[in-house]
C-alpha cells in the first residue's frame, strides 16, 4: 500500500516536470533526441572535421557516451533547481521530499531511453549489431548510474538552498568533469602517467563502460564495481546531508 | 466520555535564525566579520514562543490574532512542514493541510492536471485520486475551465480548487489557513456546510480566520495569539468578545 503511493508519488512529479517543461514548445517531446544529437554534432564538428582525431566510427564512438553523460550532466545540474523551484509545495505540504530529486532524475532518464533509438539507427549505419549482454548490462548500469545521480543530486539540491553559490559552482565543476571523462576521446589517447588518476574520476568507469556496452557488448568488471562503490558512497553521504537539513527546507524557502 | 487530544503542544517554541548578514554576499560578510559573526548568532526572530494546547478528536479549534502574530507558524508546526525548535509536538492521524491559496500546485498545469498532483502530494495514490476527480470537478464548479492553466484563475478559482481537492481526502485532522475569504458567498456557504458536516462525522478542524462571525459559527474552542504568545485558550463564548474588544480600541 505504501509502496503504491510512494509508486504514484514519483509518477506523478516526474509527469508534472515532463509536462512543465515541453509545454508551449512546438517540437514537445522530440527535444530529448533533438537535443543530445545537435550536441554531438557540434563535438562531432569540433574533433573530427576541425581537429581530425583519429578514432574509427567517430559519431557512434561520441554517442555512445555523450547520452548517458547527457543524463547524469542535466539531473546533477537541474538537481540545484528542484527545491527552489518546488518551493510553493514544500512549503505547504508534508510529504517526501527527496521524491522531487528522484523526479527529477526519472526525467532525463526517460530522455536518455528516448535516444537510445537514435544510437540504434547510428549503429545500423555503421554496421554494428546489438549484443545480447544488453538485457542485463543496461539495467546494471542503469541502476549504478541512478544511485550516483541521486547521491550528487540529494546533496546539490539541499546545499543549495543554505549556499546559492553552488549552483555556479556546480556547473563549472560539471564542465570540468565532463573534459577529465573519456567521453570525445578514447581512454587510451591520455598520457600514460596521468592515466591512473581515472579512477579517481567517480563518473569515468562508469562512462567507459557504457560505450564497451553499446559497441562491443562488454562490461568490465573493476570499472563496474568502482563506479558501484562511488555510487553508494554519494547516495550515503547524500542521504546524511538531506537528513539532516530536510526539515529546514521550508524556512530557507 | 473523556476523548483523547489528537494535537497536543507542549512549551513548543519556534525561532527563525535571521539569515541577512550571509544574504550580503560573501565581501559584506568577511569586511565586518566580528560584527557579522556576532548577529548571525544572537539575531534571532521569534515567532512563536512556549505554546501549550491540546486540540482534542472532533474539536473545531479557531486561532485568531492580529496579522504577523504567529497563527501560520502554528499552522506551518501542525502540518509538519516546520519542526518546532523547542518543546514538543504530538500529532495523532491523518493531516490534511489547506495553508494557502495555490499552495501545492503548479501554475503551468491545467487544473486537472494540478488536482491530481495535489491529490497525490497529499498523500492519495492515483487511483483515489481518480475516483473522486469527478466529485471535486463538481463541488469546485469550475468544469469549464478545468483544462485550462491555473495561471489564468482568479484567486477565487484557486481557492475553490483547492479546497475542493483537500475535502475529498476524507481528512482525519483538517488545518485551513484564512483561505474561504476570497470565495464568493455562495461558495464560501457551501464550504461552511461541508464543515459542519465534518463536524457532525467527528473530524477534528483547525481553523485560521480573521472573520469573527465564520469563528463563532462553528468553532467550539478558540485560541487567542498576541506577540507570539498565548494570550487566552477558551470557549468562543469566552474568547471572541475579549478579542474583539481590544480591536476596537
Amino acid at each position: 500500500m505504501r509502496l503504491t503511493y510512494y509508486r504514484d508519488l514519483i509518477l506523478v512529479l516526474t509527469q508534472k516536470e515532463m509536462q512543465v517543461r515541453y509545454k508551449n514548445t512546438f517540437l514537445g517531446y522530440l527535444w530529448s533526441v533533438a537535443q543530445p544529437l545537435a550536441l554531438a554534432f557540434v563535438f562531432f564538428v569540433a574533433f573530427k572535421v576541425v581537429m581530425r582525431i583519429n578514432v574509427p566510427n567517430y559519431t557512434l564512438f561520441l554517442i555512445t557516451a555523450l547520452f548517458p553523460w547527457q543524463w547524469f550532466s542535466n539531473s546533477v545540474t537541474s538537481a540545484n533547481g528542484v527545491f527552489i523551484g518546488n518551493a510553493s509545495i514544500i512549503k505547504k505540504i508534508n510529504f517526501p521530499r527527496y521524491s522531487l530529486v528522484i523526479a527529477n532524475i526519472c526525467q532525463d532518464s526517460i530522455h536518455f531511453f528516448l535516444a537510445i533509438p537514435a544510437l540504434l539507427i547510428f549503429m545500423l549505419y555503421y554496421r554494428i549489431w546489438p549484443h545480447w549482454s544488453w538485457f542485463y548490462g543496461i539495467p546494471v548500469l542503469f541502476v549504478i548510474q541512478f544511485i550516483t545521480t541521486f547521491g550528487l543530486s540529494l546533496i546539490v539540491a539541499s546545499l543549495n538552498l543554505f549556499f546559492r553559490d553552488l549552483e555556479r559552482l556546480t556547473s563549472i565543476f560539471v564542465m570540468l568533469l565532463f573534459y577529465c571523462t573519456p567521453i570525445i576521446y578514447p581512454a587510451d589517447m591520455i598520457p600514460e602517467k596521468f592515466r591512473c588518476f581515472l579512477n579517481f574520476n567517480p563518473v569515468a568507469p562508469l562512462m567507459v563502460n557504457w560505450r564497451n556496452l553499446f559497441l562491443e557488448g562488454h562490461m568490465d568488471v573493476f570499472y563496474m564495481l568502482i563506479s558501484l562503490l562511488y555510487g553508494l558512497g554519494f547516495m550515503s553521504l547524500g542521504v546524511f546531508i538531506y537528513k539532516k537539513l530536510s526539515y529546514r527546507f521550508a524556512e530557507v524557502l | 466520555m473523556t476523548k483523547k487530544s489528537v494535537i497536543l503542544l507542549e512549551n513548543v517554541s519556534k525561532t527563525y535564525p535571521l539569515y541577512h548578514h550571509i544574504q550580503g554576499g560573501l565581501k559584506n560578510f568577511l569586511l565586518r566579520l566580528p560584527k557579522a559573526l556576532k548577529s548571525t548568532i544572537e539575531t534571532k526572530f521569534e515567532a512563536l514562543s512556549n505554546i501549550s494546547l491540546s486540540i482534542q478528536q472532533g474539536e473545531t479549534f479557531g486561532i485568531i490574532g492580529k496579522n504577523g502574530a504567529g497563527k501560520s507558524t502554528m499552522l506551518g508546526l501542525m502540518a509538519g512542514v516546520l519542526k518546532p525548535t523547542s518543546g514538543r509536538l504530538m500529532i495523532d492521524g491523518r493531516i490534511s493541510p489547506l495553508l494557502e491559496l495555490g499552495g501545492g500546485f503548479h501554475l503551468e498545469l491545467s487544473g486537472m492536471e494540478n488536482i491530481m498532483l495535489n491529490g497525490v502530494l497529499l498523500g492519495m495514490t492515483r487511483a483515489e485520486v481518480k475516483k473522486r476527480i469527478g466529485e471535486i470537478i463538481e463541488f469546485s464548479g469550475l468544469s469549464d475551465f478545468i483544462d485550462q492553466p491555473i495561471r489564468t484563475y482568479s484567486s477565487g478559482m484557486l481557492a475553490r480548487l483547492g479546497f475542493s481537492v483537500i475535502v475529498h481526502l476524507d481528512p482525519e485532522i483538517f488545518l485551513i489557513d484564512e483561505i474561504l475569504g476570497v470565495g464568493d458567498m455562495s461558495f464560501q456557504k457551501k464550504c461552511l456546510e461541508k464543515m459542519m458536516g465534518f463536524k457532525t462525522k467527528g473530524v477534528t478542524m483547525v481553523f485560521v480566520s480573521h472573520s469573527i462571525s465564520e469563528i463563532e459559527k462553528i468553532c467550539d474552542r478558540v485560541c487567542w495569539i498576541e506577540n507570539h504568545c498565548v494570550k487566552m485558550i477558551g470557549s468562543v463564548s469566552e474568547v471572541v468578545p475579549a478579542y474583539s474588544a481590544t480591536m476596537n480600541d
